[in-house]
């Protein structure tokens, strides 16, 4: 018991940090405003220039921010948990492309789809690259190795942003597309929060209920069979889990690489290997990585916004290159 | 040794697509926005043609076909030589990054030094260039061990993971530049052969003169370090002094060629995977194949992207990866 009490502690300190670093990011911005400010807008009805800025522009963007940076930790805990692969992530593997090329696919054929219509578009992309790199990696036996899924990742990744360039010049609408996929959280509203945040809820929700499964998953195929887990449907659900939170990460802010392969490593080296824990803190951790981000991205280089995955990005090199000299042996 | 119907079979693949390059070429002129009929080529290519048509020929169409064959040239030998040092099938100079870097260079001296357009264009070549180099060198230091030297592996997934993050870095460079420049760099990006005038053939072709021989020359250290390690060193390989002069080869043929064509992947590996698949592993015999192959597949990835759509047709990198990528694909299947 001692653990679960530890661990409720952990997830307290990142709750309050979490709320800490919300209201950093709401103050600070181009137009400057005051923590005073913050409070009438989220609790109180006061009507002033400041507070209509926060209300309509920064509130949705931040609540944008959170959501996807917990998605997209989410996604990536689970893509590292059933591939046992430290190099997973929604970027790196294909889904944010393959959401890429649907999106200019069905701007060229569908001039007037709306938002809905844009979502499910990209929740096909994303399980359409998903399945390209996964079904590379799985004619082999082992085909899950780090080089194998990352290359089949970059040869695919690179195949749909191609098929997306081809198909924007093509079409005359490259600038239409890059709106969707360069935009980041730039121009996020409401409407389109009320469309998005039931899938990742439900993203979330399934994922945590799944958490106990996907422990045993990570630890070993054999393991979980033997437990008496049916691994494939378990499997099959985290997948659409996966597709789900990436896919409509994509139809909010784009792409966005690094976030999903960030977040759970961090995690993992305050909670360990369970994943009851990794998940809710991802949710967590990935909200006030995005956040940070987007506050840099916003606070950097005013009047100008540097783009969140710009940032992310940079941020995300150091990353990768510990995982790969860490993970060495696990390469040869 | 090598059999001697091995190198007849090497020579008539060789004349083979020597033809094929030349024909190509022949196609590759006589089609495109501006009309140039076919019967109409050789009479203007001897100097006899009118005004309009010697334009088009050999200001336009010319110097951009013997651009891209070069390059093409540039980025299969390179690919050639990096899959040979770091004995990995799949390597290639645009997925490990160094198509990146240069892209990363190109745009901090596009957007942060104010020079006068015309004159700085010459420079862009060697801004590239120095791009590429610097993160190929950061890729060599990450990807090595003190332990166990440069490790092949780890050089791929350092470069994969460099060419995302320095992605991200463009972004922030044009977030903050104005659109034309902007226009420009995405253009780049994408593989647009843009350096098609005369002076972009002279920057780049001494690279391929100087630097074809020397591989060649190499021949047989190449066919040594693709063995394994033990065995390179056990017949007197100075293995890391090799590698790094080799890669210096790799890398400034790729620069060369993508500081005039653009962000180009994949042409790196599909020629040199071809070649070995037609003549066998030899470098003696493979890389004349493979130089030959990439010169052709760039030329007719670009002929069709010039003409898919007037006037400005789809960037030749578009292509490029669009036949490519399934290769990729297919080969990591098949390992």
């Amino acid at each position: 018991m001692k653990t679960s009490i530890h661990f409720s502690l952990k997830f307290g300190i990142g709750l309050i940090l979490l709320v800490g670093m919300f209201c950093v990011s709401m103050v600070f911005g181009a137009a400057s405003t005051s923590l005073l400010d913050v409070w009438q807008t989220l609790f109180t009805d006061v009507k002033s220039d400041a507070i209509n800025i926060l209300r309509e522009l920064r509130l949705p963007r931040e609540v944008a921010a959170m959501l996807v940076g917990a998605a997209l930790a989410v996604s990536g805990a689970i893509m590292q948990g059933i591939t046992r692969n430290p190099l997973a992530d929604p970027g790196l593997l294909g889904l944010t492309s393959g959401a890429n090329a649907a999106l200019a696919i069905s701007l060229a054929l569908i001039p007037g789809i709306n938002y809905f219509g844009i979502t499910l578009v990209c929740f096909i992309g994303a399980a359409v690259g998903a399945i390209m790199v996964f079904g590379i990696g799985s004619v082999k036996k082992g085909g899950f190795s780090p080089l194998r899924i990352v290359l089949a990742g970059a040869a695919v990744s690179a195949f749909l942003y191609a098929v997306a360039d081809g198909v924007g010049i093509y079409f005359k609408i490259s600038k239409d597309v890059s709106m969707w996929t360069a935009g980041g959280l730039i121009g996020t509203s409401w409407s389109q929060l009320q469309m998005i945040t039931p899938f990742i809820a439900i993203g979330i929700v399934v994922a945590l209920l799944l958490s106990r499964q996907l422990t045993i998953l990570s630890l070993n195929e054999e393991v979980a069979v033997g437990l008496g887990q049916k691994t494939i449907q378990t499997k099959s659900i985290l997948f659409v889990v996966v597709i789900l939170l990436a896919g409509a990460s994509v139809a909010l802010v784009g792409n966005m690489a690094f976030v999903g392969l960030m977040v759970p490593h961090i995690v993992r080296a305050i909670v360990g290997t369970d994943y009851r824990q990794i998940i809710p803190m991802s949710v967590i951790a990935g909200a006030i990585l995005m956040l940070l981000a987007d506050t840099i991205g916003r606070t950097i280089n005013i009047p100008y916004e540097t783009p969140v995955a710009a940032i992310i990005a940079i941020m995300g090199l150091p990353f990768f290159l510990v995982i790969v000299r860490k993970g060495g042996r696990v390469f040869q | 040794m090598i059999h001697r119907h091995q190198v007849k079979k090497q020579r008539i693949i060789f004349i083979v697509l020597l033809s094929l390059i030349v024909i190509s070429a022949f196609i590759s002129a006589g089609i495109g926005y501006s009309t140039l009929s076919f019967n109409r080529l050789i009479p203007t290519f001897l100097g006899q043609g009118t005004f309009k048509e010697e334009f088009v020929l050999f200001s336009v169409r010319l110097p951009r076909i013997i651009i891209t064959i070069l390059a093409g040239m540039a980025l299969a030998l390179s690919g050639a030589i990096l899959q040979s040092i770091t004995r990995n099938d799949l390597a290639d100079p645009g997925i490990i990054g160094i198509n990146s870097g240069a892209g990363v260079a190109v745009s901090i001296f596009f957007l942060f030094i104010p020079t006068q357009p015309g004159s700085f264009v010459y420079l862009l070549p060697l801004v590239a260039f120095i791009g590429a180099l610097i993160t190929a060198f950061f890729i060599y230091i990450l990807s090595y061990n003190r332990g166990t030297g440069l490790q092949p592996v780890r050089l791929i997934l350092v470069g994969v993971g460099f060419s995302m993050a320095l992605s991200g870095l463009m972004i922030v460079f044009i977030s903050s530049a104005d659109r034309q420049k902007v226009d420009f760099i995405a253009n780049w990006m994408a593989g647009n052969i843009w350096g098609a005038d005369w002076p972009f053939i002279l920057a780049l072709f001494p690279w391929l003169i100087v630097l074809i021989p020397f591989t060649l020359y190499k021949a047989n250290k190449l066919n040594l370090l693709n063995l394994n390690e033990p065995v390179a060193i056990g017949v007197g390989v100075a293995i890391e002094k090799e590698r790094i002069t080799l890669l210096l080869a790799a890398v400034a043929l790729a620069a060369s060629a993508v500081s005039v064509t653009g962000g180009i992947a994949f042409i790196g590996l599909m020629a040199p995977h071809i070649a070995k698949s037609l003549v066998g592993p030899r470098h003696q015999l493979f890389i004349p194949i493979s130089i030959l192959l990439g010169g052709w597949l760039l030329l007719f990835a670009d002929t069709i992207g010039r003409n898919v759509i007037e006037p400005n047709g789809i960037p030749a990198g578009v292509v490029v990866a669009l036949i490519g990528a399934p290769y990729f694909m297919y080969l990591l299947m098949k390992k």
